[in-house]
């Protein structure tokens, strides 16, 4: 944005910076109310109306997708508000997982406790695995996150009498919907369950990260020593976000088991964690939204293309990976070629 | 008169030397203190030991009464010392408001809340508006950092610093890098901060340091040289010696520029 020259003479110039110059701060609820809600309210119907007109292989697809959206999104918060790098992203997403499926088991399979589970571990091990990781950065912290996702990843597959081993943790029940009810065998209502609570904690993450303490978040990614120039402890800040998003990823690890009724190692080994920051990057960091396309994108071409080339599957990703690095350097969420066209429109 | 900031016999070494040797320095609440030495004097060494980024060797450094010798930046920040960094160190992503509501947040709590919505924040939003008129950036609250000029980079980092409601303000070499209008403004915004903040100043402009100054400490070779008004700086001749060695060096001090 540019600052124009005022001329004394120009009235009419003055009040188009003044307009400019408004719609920087205030104006951001009356953007979200005319243009973001109707759109987001759109994609919302149209994916609830999936399930009356596409077969349950397409809702199964969906269903898988919109947990792992959500895993990708809590990722989001980390690495793209809050610049914190992780790469072990599956490890609260799988022990959420494994703690959902053995609560459905060996508790109730009413949805909300095995999910209510999944977010107390994932927490859980946020919190533990936060208070050591969160004191580092860059680097570092991709290091220690991949190092500790490794290390649960291992106990997943050697603890054989609470996950049942590398043969994974089999025999989860179907959810149901009231207590002691009948077990939910629909794939169209499996995936409206899914599609709300994602939904619920997709909100959940942008109310945070539109909140004071996402600017904060902001703060820390952009100017960490700042932040605590000003006053902050950075660590504290740093700390809430970590455990936010291992809570919620553990919570994408909950609706993962809804559909799959099966957990095993692989499902929090380096693979997910490393789809997950593809998806975030491919999608645009921070944007939050920019990630459940690019989890979309991702784990279409590696379920439904990759089985098609045969083993080269991989190869696909990477070509696709470092085109999006270099098409689209701001992911799909640096797409905006619209709102340009409208600022130009409200500048002449 | 009482003093904000006490150091007294504060030394930092780096091995063999003395970057800032035994300085005993008082700065008084209200005062327009300026700090200046030729390169290589200790002035940023001396700016970190009272910000906090650096420990001394020896010596204390007491704030408001209090001792804040061992404590961290962050420590002191909220015990109402700001700072101002000689190369900017702004948020660049966001906007000239944001930056300000970061600071103005941590003052009003609501830097750790996610209920509050950042749009929300009544105390937070007036502490910006109040920070951004003080500091003439009101019209360019919604540009991005990264799109300002280096004057008016300069300019938000005092904002953010106010927004902190400091009791001391440390600017460091605030005019390096600016133009003769540019310092000429940045000189006009200091002389307009509110009385209760006391303001010390690092400053190589001797012209912006001397239409500023109640009191003026140099520093030379880590050692304080001279402490005083200004009047008796001027006319010091140990001052003029470590500025341009000995020699003629009236022109250096002379009256010649608004004062």
């Amino acid at each position: 944005m540019t600052r124009p020259m005022t001329t004394p003479s120009s009235r009419g110039s003055d009040m188009a910076v003044d307009e400019v110059v408004a719609a920087g701060r205030p104006s951001s609820r009356g953007v979200f109310l005319t243009r973001h809600l109707p759109i987001g309210a759109a994609i919302v119907l149209a994916l609830f109306a999936v399930p009356f007109f596409a077969p349950a292989d397409l809702a199964n697809a969906l269903t898988r997708i919109l947990a792992l959206a959500l895993l990708a999104v809590s990722l989001d918060l980390l690495v793209g508000v809050s610049g914190l790098p992780s790469l072990g992203h599956a490890a609260p997403f799988g022990v959420g997982a494994y703690a959902a499926g053995i609560t459905a088991k060996e508790v109730t399979p009413f949805a909300p406790v095995p999910l209510l589970a999944a977010v107390v571990a994932g927490a859980v091990l946020s919190v533990l695995v936060g208070l050591v990781v969160v004191r580092t950065k860059g680097t570092y912290l991709l290091m220690l996150t991949l190092a500790v996702a490794e290390l649960v990843h291992v106990l997943a597959g050697r603890w054989t009498a609470v996950t049942g081993g590398t043969n994974g943790l089999v025999g989860i029940p179907a959810m149901t919907l009231v207590p002691g009810g009948e077990p939910v065998r629909l794939a169209g209502i499996r995936y409206w369950y899914v599609l709300a609570v994602a939904l619920l904690f997709f909100v959940l993450l942008v109310v945070v990260s539109r909140s004071a303490f996402g600017r904060s978040l902001r703060g820390i990614r952009d100017n960490e020593q700042r932040m605590s120039s000003l006053g902050y402890s950075t660590f504290r800040v740093k700390f809430t976000v970590f455990v936010i998003a291992g809570a919620v990823a553990g919570a994408a690890g909950s609706l993962y088991v809804v559909q799959s009724r099966f957990v095993s190692p692989t499902d929090l080994g380096f693979e997910v964690s490393a789809l997950a920051l593809l998806a975030v990057v491919i999608g645009g960091r921070g944007s939050l939204w920019g990630a459940v396309l690019g989890t979309a994108l991702v784990f279409y071409l590696r379920d439904e293309i990759g089985p098609l080339l045969g083993g080269r599957g991989g190869l696909l990703m990477g070509a696709v990976f470092i085109a999006a690095v270099y098409l689209l350097p701001r992911g799909f969420a640096g797409i905006r070629v619209p709102r340009r066209f409208h600022r130009r429109q409200e500048a002449s | 008169m009482t003093a904000v900031l006490e150091c007294t016999g504060i030394t930092k070494r780096f091995g063999q030397l003395a970057a800032v040797d035994d300085v005993t320095l008082t700065i008084d609440r209200g005062a327009r203190h300026a700090l200046i030495g030729p390169n290589g004097a200790g002035k940023s060494t001396l700016f970190n030991l009272l910000a906090g980024t650096l420990r001394p060797t020896s010596g204390r450094i007491v704030l408001d009464g209090r001792d804040v010798t061992g404590k961290s930046d962050a420590w002191r920040s909220r015990a109402g010392l700001a700072k101002t960094f000689q190369h900017s160190s702004l948020f660049q992503s966001l906007s000239v408001a944001d930056n300000v509501a970061i600071a103005a947040q941590r003052v009003s709590g609501d830097g750790l809340r996610l209920r509050r919505s950042a749009r929300s924040c009544p105390d937070v939003d007036r502490c910006v508006d109040r920070c951004l008129q003080q500091t003439g950036l009101s019209e360019r609250s919604g540009s991005r950092v990264s799109d300002l000029s280096h004057g008016e980079r300069r300019q938000l980092e005092v904002a953010v610093a106010l927004a902190t409601e400091p009791t001391l303000l440390l600017l460091d070499e605030p005019t390096a890098g600016m133009s003769a209008a540019e310092s000429d403004r940045f000189a006009h915004l200091v002389e307009s901060l509110p009385k209760e903040v006391t303001v010390l100043l690092i400053e190589h402009d001797l012209d912006v340091v001397f239409r500023l100054a109640s009191r003026i400490s140099v520093l030379h070779l880590g050692r304080l040289l001279a402490d005083g008004p200004p009047a008796d700086i001027r006319a010091d001749e140990q001052v003029q010696a470590a500025y341009l060695g000995t020699g003629a060096t009236e022109e250096l001090f002379l009256p010649a520029v608004g004062t």
